[in-house]
């Protein structure tokens, strides 16, 4: 058989259901044998980003590797941006890329990009296939990468003359990986240690990172949570893995974290951190983060641990595994020295959760709430649905105001913070889980990225739904204007309400969606339990919402946690008198740490 | 406190390690001295000798970082007192007849080798520690050095083990 046709018969034996791609010139000669394939669908997306975004979705909403396939040159280049950003959040996916033949290699031919340099330092590896008889131990050895230890994207980047050489096919393929052996049991000594820290700590927290969503955990982080009474806080990436009705849930931490969950690790005496990694937007300053805490850190990752934050206790290994053995042992040492009392502790973050309960206000203008329409979403398609937002505004507010009760019910772009995420990857979630409700909860500034990929929903018959929080506005770049830059408005109007251009209702309709629209509160449960009722058509709709709306609470970039913001200038944690001390104070402190964060900002 | 740091770091010889190695120390800001790369006694390995300038604390996130990259199959840091550093150095000094013997006197001094003459100048080959290559050339340094080459540090540990033994099947 040719390279091509071992390239589509391992896609099939390593259990890949479909791939999301274009092809194009030097990918070509795998597209015809992949017309064949029963076991493999192909999705023809509308951008190589919405097909690398779509790999993500379907890869975070299952755990099963996402697949994605592009041609050489621009094609490649295309997928950088999704491989950068599942590199981040340490998703699973494969990325296929037709590269030259090889005798044209680095003569700067038609569509020739070094696609294995460019994704070097994005990528958990890649690799350039020289000769086709390498084929199916490249792609065992990518979905095995891709898959196992901490996971990540993988590219496997193919010549055009390798597809067409004619190769003989071999099956279950040896993997050649001697530097590759993630350690996924944990050391028994730390275990032990940790759990001494846990049964005697006053104030301790189990800071829950996406490790714990990516071991498929919850059950066991449920059962030490439990366990033990210690509070519980999810990190933007594992909103999900604890249930958010639980009483010992204090809500997510960092730097739109609620003020509950922003204290609990302020003023805690051990850090519990489960597959978490101190990531500058949970830690706020990092010289004053936690001042007070021990840290015990579990993680798969090696070089998570003391990266930012030196750890007391490392534990490396599989979440699973670590929360098990925990378990054994906090009940070990439990029964033979008993444990601490944590009445007190839970006074404490009882009362902040009473004081600084996470809401919002109705815009003064008398607009319509961007909050309330995001909060009806979560209550009208509850906790079976999937929820898929953008970077921004509309992001914070949909991991504040859903009620995430079940692992891989939220996905999000968090650590690269990918505008345009939203579409495609709910695109991804839809083909995983067709059976389930998928939302994307999208700006109208990231859906104006990858909105095309609503033609390709359309076609292929993947009705998602997505809600456009249209704000007009970049929301949180302005929001960032509002508050640091004295309301200078620079380049953040999009015109979409102004001269509502793109008209967003129209837009669905002429990409094959339905298309529908809010203006009021009371427009809002009508068109949701509309776009509800269908399910054979992908849905839009705009809700029109005020420009104003300011996601709080609020860590300002460059401040520590203790300075958290409830609203504008309320600082409950802020030791002193100056408890009003407003946000013109703190963005003197932190003019210059803003600039330098804002860089990297947008909605 | 900056330390200088010796890693040998045992990799697999495919295209492009060399480029994942050197692109994670510069993505990562750390600073390379020196790095020597060369074929083991192991086919399909390689070993690389890199000496870098971090405290303590960056170079346990140099190494889990090094760790991390799927060619790399073991890294080693050689304490000094535990092990052989060796730098080689070829140097063209300028050397009439007038002052030829003075420059080989030094050569001899420093158990270097002339390897080459000609009437106006004698290249130099010498090998040892980073110490002395500076030292011979302070020394050499009057007499005009006219150009110069220099490796980077190769190194092993003393006593019988082996770093490759264990994990190279």
């Amino acid at each position: 058989m040719t390279g091509a046709q071992s390239l589509v018969r391992s896609l099939e034996e390593v259990g890949c259901e479909v791939v999301f791609g274009i092809p194009g010139g030097t990918i070509l000669p795998a597209y015809d044998p992949l017309l064949d394939s029963t076991r493999v669908r192909h999705v023809l997306v509308r951008h190589e980003q919405g097909g690398g975004h779509a790999a993500t979705g379907y890869a975070q909403a299952t755990g099963k590797v996402g697949v994605c396939m592009a041609t050489s040159g621009p094609g490649a280049t295309n997928l950088v941006t999704p491989i950068a950003d599942a590199h981040m959040d340490s998703i699973p996916i494969v990325a296929i890329t037709g590269q030259q033949s090889r005798p044209l290699i680095g003569t700067d031919a038609f569509q020739e990009a070094d696609i294995t340099g460019i994704t070097m330092p994005i990528t958990k590896h890649n690799m350039l296939v020289t000769d086709a008889k390498d084929i199916p131990r490249a792609i065992t050895e990518a979905f095995h990468l891709a898959s196992t230890g901490r996971p990540g994207p993988v590219l496997v980047d193919i010549p055009k003359d390798v597809l067409q050489e004619m190769t003989t096919f071999t099956w279950p393929a040896e993997m050649k990986l001697p530097g590759y052996r993630p350690t996924t049991r944990p050391h028994g000594k730390q275990i032990r240690e940790a759990a001494k820290l846990i049964c005697s700590a006053k104030h301790p927290v189990l800071y829950v990172g996406g490790g714990v969503l990516k071991a498929q955990a919850s059950a066991e982080l449920l059962r030490l949570a439990e366990l033990t009474g210690i509070p519980v806080v999810t990190t933007l990436m594992a909103r999900g893995a604890f249930p958010d009705s639980h009483p010992q849930h204090v809500g997510m931490p960092g730097m739109h974290g609620t003020v509950a969950a922003v204290a609990a690790m302020q003023e805690s005496d051990l850090l519990v951190a489960l597959g978490s990694r101190f990531d500058d937007r949970v830690t706020g300053v990092l010289s004053s983060f936690a001042p007070n805490a021990a840290v015990v850190h579990a993680d798969i990752d090696p070089a998570e641990i003391s990266k930012n934050r030196r750890a007391d206790v490392p534990i490396v290994g599989d979440c699973k595994e670590v929360i098990t053995e925990l378990i054994d042992a906090v009940t070990a040492e439990r029964a033979e020295r008993g444990h601490a009392e944590l009445k007190e502790w839970w006074a404490r973050l009882d009362d902040l959760r009473a004081t600084y309960p996470l809401g919002y206000d109705w815009p003064a203008d008398g607009s319509l709430s961007p909050e309330y329409v995001i909060e009806r979403i979560g209550q009208i398609a509850g906790p079976d649905a999937v929820y898929v937002a953008g970077v921004g505004q509309h992001q914070m507010w949909a991991a504040q105001f859903i009620s995430y009760e079940k692992p891989r019910s939220w996905l999000n772009s968090g650590g690269l913070g990918t505008m345009g995420f939203a579409v495609p990857a709910a695109m991804g979630a839809k083909m995983a889980r067709p059976d389930d409700v998928i939302w994307a909860i999208d700006g109208d500034g990231c859906f104006q990225m990858t909105n095309q990929e609503l033609a390709t929903c359309a076609i292929e018959g993947i009705p998602i739904k997505v809600a456009v929080i249209n704000n007009g506005n970049l929301g949180m770049v302005r929001q960032w204007q509002n508050l640091f830059y004295s309301g200078r408005y620079s380049q953040t109007d999009l015109g979409t309400h102004k001269h509502r251009i793109p008209d967003f209702k129209l837009l669905a309709e002429a990409m094959g969606c339905v298309g529908l629209r809010a203006e009021s509160k009371e427009d809002v449960d009508r068109v949701i339990r509309q776009a509800m009722e269908i399910n054979d058509q992908p849905v839009v709709i705009d809700f029109v919402v005020g420009a104003d709306a300011q996601v709080w609470p609020m860590v300002a970039a460059g401040t520590g946690n203790s300075e958290i913001m409830a609203a504008r200038n309320i600082r409950p944690l802020f030791d002193g008198d100056e408890l009003a001390a407003g946000v013109d104070e703190v963005s003197a402190v932190t003019a210059e740490a803003q600039q330098e964060s804002a860089q990297g900002e947008s909605e | 406190m900056i330390e200088r740091h010796t890693l040998s770091v045992l990799v697999e010889d495919k295209p492009g390690v060399l480029a994942r190695v050197s692109g994670l120390f510069s993505r990562r800001g750390f600073n390379i001295v020196s790095l020597a790369v060369g074929p083991t006694e192991h086919a399909g390995v390689s070993r690389m000798t890199i000496v870098v300038e971090v405290d303590d604390f960056p170079l346990e996130q140099v190494t889990k970082q090094l760790n991390k990259l799927i060619h790399v199959i073991k890294i080693v840091e050689l304490e000094p007192a535990a092990s052989v550093q060796r730098e080689v150095l070829l140097v063209k000094v300028r050397a009439d007849p007038a002052v030829r013997s003075q420059v080989l006197e030094i050569v001899n001094l420093f158990r270097a080798r002339a390897v080459d003459v000609t009437p106006e100048a004698v290249t130099i080959e010498a090998t040892g520690t980073a110490e002395k290559i500076g030292a011979l050339l302070k020394n050499l340094e009057p007499y005009g050095i006219r150009e110069m080459v220099q490796s980077g540090t190769i190194a092993v540990g003393r006593g019988p083990r082996s770093i490759t033994a264990t994990a190279v099947r």
